[in-house]
């Protein structure tokens, strides 16, 4: 066993894991914080995407020991101070980029990370930076629309309701 | 004017909240106390003798609560299934036994042999590893027409053969069926296949047993989109548990597609092994293991023909369809190449004469079921491939030849036992020609040649028939359940409303589009309404969402249920306001006395009835609590026209989408921005069946694609921006909503435009090319040029 100690969203935690322990499941089952999802076996889905020190990481891809020390964000530290929805979260909601919910998370810590590096992407630019995040609801068109409004840009001449 | 609440507003999802925050409540999130681990350890060849299941190594290992093996569920039902099809000859199919862990026998690469329960599912793991399984090999039936053909290795020894069913319909139509093709001017055939297929929710099942051994009552938490069905199927038939002492719930569940709508082997098992082991039992899917044990879908193997006159009129149909069955018959799969895909056949045209002989065949692969559109995508497929190779071979426009054959007088009966109530084909193609502006096309693909691409426009159209009921008539049909919805719509004192429908929300946002039929109707405040489903312990018997058949079954059941609450209400108002409750008027949450001033407003009724202190207790009941059981008349039938542009590059044969557009005719719509995403949801997986998925099995029978990394899911960058729309609407006439359903249109109606779309552009290259199975990948569409 090994003893792991992380901040995650903004808070101290720590707990005791088999050195196989993947984040996501220290994250899902030491720490309760449910909202990363596992949705494949393979590092292919994205459901499970986290920020450990500010980056987009699968934490299906990388063992609980290895972020020992590190800063880790999840989608339940994504939110607002207030407890409001934070900006990509909102476009989401606004756009319908969402459905059964169970990409979701991922979908919307992968899309900070991009505006992060790229704070007007292009609708090739977030297709491309999606390839790794899998929807099986949207047929992607809204979480498209959503991150690109996220960013400040027009979306009005995207076909929608 | 949009307007901003209520039936026709794009009202913003309020479950949205709790997913983008990761508060949620999926399956895989419960964790009860106590709880223990399964990991089963499955067959890695399709078919053999299971000669020894050795356990006794792992018994001892850290942390193994019990071994079970098939031995231990010798005494328990094996999986039912839920449709009987009887023959062309009357009788009843060949059904074989489905045990919960496989016994003598295994059948297919996937199926369960022992089930560990450990305290972790590490130890679980390690312990199944330590398992001794002996298998001798048997030939694995693979290929549906060698499987059907004489001297088969027989998949199930006690059958006497491969062949599920051989069925026609309508079996009475066939010898002027033949002889219409024997006077026919042209006749069109074409052979195709109809990809197996892999639904793919992103959360796979998950499956969690409790036992109060206290009280005697089961509780299985599942990722089903039925829990009723579940706990019907599975106390009933599988575990004998009467359903007074058994739950079933079904929280969040990140996608269905059909394939969470059978009850599975691991469902039964947790809630079996949490009373044998004492303790509750949990099951969470990986992702290969989803790909050898969810249902499959699709799978045909088709010839059609088409007869035309001398005028270019449709004048038979005829086909021949090889069904895949896999091992075992999964919930509903008898019917989805039967009831779900012949009644269909005639699509949008006024066709006099067709049959369909539809053989089901078992093989050595996982079971096939339905998969959104279930039936209804096979048959487009087929039709609209089939009158497009018939335009290019008669040199006619392939959407004029549709026009001409257009069915255009409402109600129709088909020559395939349905009646169409409403559509207008006309101004869904109308619409399309519009909006996708295919008077632009040359000069777009004469862009495209420029850049050395060649550019493809595929049209065509579809129909659907959803809301799959009425139970009298299913029954007929072989269906073992009814089809109705039910809603118990109850008033709390203070004027909300708690809507507990029998109906199951896995993506389709029922929690907002309920509520705003409900505030139209009494005239309050959507937020006044909150919709409960996914718990047999409070909601009414339901048989769940499929089909597309929530708001159109499950919506009137609401409406029904709701038209009773403001009945009553009226009475309790009438009493107060002393006049007949037949003078009475509700309109924007106020009950008034036609013709005069005297109002009470919504709450003060709702107080009335739990507060029955001025009230007519001697001719009515206090409170305020309303169900309707909502069992239709008729399936209702969705249309529309769709058209996609491709880009095909000569070089390499990779396809590109440039541009899809979707008019679908869903009559009323209640949330237009809900309806559109479900129409974009199922276009992705209908152009990712047609370019990128597909189920392979080697001749062993060897899973090939069973992870992420073989099996092509559609990515963000494989798809473009989709036009869609839905302004015409011919309103469905037999419920009280006018709607028809959108679940699965947009997967029903986008393969066939898609390929129709490659031929073109290949066509347009000189290419003598008439068809191509799907997937459309590179590699096939390249040697299809060559």
């Amino acid at each position: 066993m090994v003893q792991v100690s992380m901040t995650v969203n903004g808070r101290a935690s720590s707990g005791e894991v088999e050195g196989r322990t993947l984040l996501s499941s220290f994250l899902r089952d030491d720490l309760s914080l449910t909202g990363t999802h596992v949705g494949c076996d393979t590092s292919q889905c994205g459901a499970c995407v986290v920020h450990v020190n500010g980056e987009a990481i699968k934490a299906c891809t990388m063992l609980a020991a290895e972020a020992d020390g590190a800063e880790v964000t999840t989608i339940e530290g994504m939110a607002n101070a207030d407890g409001s929805l934070n900006v990509i979260q909102q476009a989401f909601q606004d756009h319908h980029g969402l459905q059964c919910g169970f990409c979701t998370p991922g979908m919307v810590m992968s899309a900070a990370a991009l505006l992060k590096e790229n704070p007007e992407p292009s609708e090739t630019e977030v297709r491309d930076y999606l390839e790794g995040n899998l929807c099986r609801c949207t047929g992607y068109h809204n979480i498209v629309k959503a991150i690109m409004a996220a960013s400040g840009q027009d979306v009005s001449s995207i076909a929608a309701e | 004017m949009p307007k901003d609440s209520g039936i026709g507003a794009s009202t913003k999802r309020r479950e949205d909240v709790r997913f983008l925050t990761g508060a949620g409540n999926y399956t895989d999130d419960i964790n009860i106390r106590g709880q223990a681990h399964v990991y089963f350890l499955r067959s890695d060849v399709a078919h053999g003798t299971l000669d020894n299941v050795d356990t006794s190594a792992a018994e001892g290992m850290p942390g193994v609560v019990k071994i079970f093996t098939g031995a231990d569920f010798e005494a328990v039902g094996g999986m039912p299934c839920g449709w009987q099809v009887t023959d062309k000859h009357g009788e009843p199919m060949q059904e074989p036994k489905h045990p919960v862990l496989a016994h003598g026998k295994v059948r297919h690469v996937g199926e369960p042999i022992a089930a560990v329960v450990a305290d972790t599912l590490a130890q679980a793991r390690d312990a199944a590893e330590a398992i001794v399984v002996d298998i001798s090999d048997l030939p694995a039936v693979i290929d549906m027409k060698a499987a059907v053909s004489d001297g088969a290795t027989k998949v199930h020894d006690d059958l006497t053969s491969n062949l599920c069913y051989d069925w026609g319909f309508v079996e009475e139509n066939k010898a002027a069926t033949d002889e219409a093709f024997d006077k026919a001017a042209h006749v069109t055939t074409l052979e195709l296949v109809n990809n197996r297929l892999v639904a793919n929710p992103m959360e796979p099942r998950v499956a969690v047993g409790d036992y109060a051994r206290g009280t005697g009552d089961h509780t299985l938490y599942t990722t089903s989109q039925n829990p009723h069905v579940i706990r019907l199927l599975m106390g009933a038939f599988v575990l004998g548990i009467p359903e007074h002492k058994l739950r079933v719930v079904a929280p969040d569940v990140g996608g269905g597609f059909g394939t969470k709508i059978f009850h599975y082997q691991e469902e039964a098992f947790c809630t079996f092994a949490a009373k044998a082991c004492n303790r509750p039992v949990k099951w969470t899917s990986s992702r290969t293991e989803a790909f050898m044990s969810d249902a499959h879908g699709r799978d045909h193997v088709t010839r059609i023909e088409l007869a035309l006159d001398a005028e270019n009129n449709f004048t038979a149909l005829r086909t021949e369809t090889y069904a895949n069955m896999g091992a075992y018959l999964s919930t509903f799969a008898p019917s989805v190449p039967t009831w779900l895909h012949g009644t269909l056949m005639a699509g949008n045209y006024k066709t006099p004469l067709i049959y369909v002989n539809v053989k089901a065949v078992f093989t050595n692969t996982v079971p096939v079921d339905a998969y959104r559109g279930a039936g209804r995508p096979e048959a487009t497929f087929q039709l609209e491939r089939v009158i497009d190779k018939a335009a290019r071979e008669l040199k006619v426009d392939p959407i004029a030849l549709r026009r001409q054959n257009f069915v255009t007088e409402f109600p129709y009966a088909t020559p395939v036992a349905v009646e169409y109530d409403t559509g207008d084909y006309v101004a869904t193609m109308d619409k399309l020609e519009e909006i996708a502006d295919l008077s632009g096309f040359d000069a777009r693909r004469k862009a495209s040649e420029a850049r050395g691409m060649l550019r493809g426009l595929g049209v065509n159209c579809y129909i659907e028939a959803c809301g799959i009921a009425p139970s009298n008539l299913v029954g007929q049909l072989g269906a073992r359940a009814g089809l109705y919805e039910s809603a118990t719509v109850r008033v709390n004192a203070t004027g909300g409303l708690v809507v507990m429908t029998g109906s199951h929300s896995h993506g389709q946002g029922h929690e907002t589009a309920f509520p705003q039929v409900i505030a139209d109707m009494i005239g309050i405040d959507e937020s006044m309404i909150e919709v409960v489903h996914g718990d047999t312990a409070n909601t009414p018997m339901g048989m769940g969402t499929y089909g597309s058949r929530s708001l159109a079954v499950g919506g009137s059941a609401m409406v029904r249920a709701t038209e009773k609450i403001i009945a009553k209400a009226k009475k309790i108002a009438g009493h107060i306001l002393e006049a007949s409750d037949e003078d009475i008027e509700l309109k924007d949450g106020t009950f008034s006395v036609a013709g005069t001033d005297k109002s009470l407003a919504w709450g003060d009724v709702t107080l009335a009835a739990y507060v029955p202190h001025n009230y007519p207790l001697e001719d009515l009941e206090p409170g305020l609590e309303e169900t309707a059981f909502y069992d239709p008349s008729n399936f209702t039938y969705p249309a529309g026209a769709y058209a996609c542009e491709v880009e095909v590059d000569p070089e390499t044969g990779k396809v590109t989408i440039e541009a899809f557009t979707a008019v679908d005719d869903f009559g009323n719509v209640v949330n237009p921005m809900i309806v559109t995403g479900q129409v974009h949801g199922g276009l992705a997986q209908g152009i990712g069946q047609a370019l990128l998925e597909n189920c392979a099995y080697d001749e062993n029978g060897q899973l090939l694609s069973a992870s992420y990394m073989d099996y092509a899911m559609p990515r963000a960058d494989d798809l473009p921006f989709y036009q869609v729309d839905h302004s015409c609407q011919t309103p469905c006439t037999h419920n009280p909503l006018g709607v028809k359903g959108c679940g699965e249109a947009g997967a029903i109606g986008s393969p066939p435009s898609v390929v129709n779309a490659v031929v073109d552009a290949l066509q347009s290259a000189g290419k003598d090319v008439t068809h191509i199975d799907m997937p459309l990948s590179p590699a096939r569409v390249w040697a299809a040029m060559q």
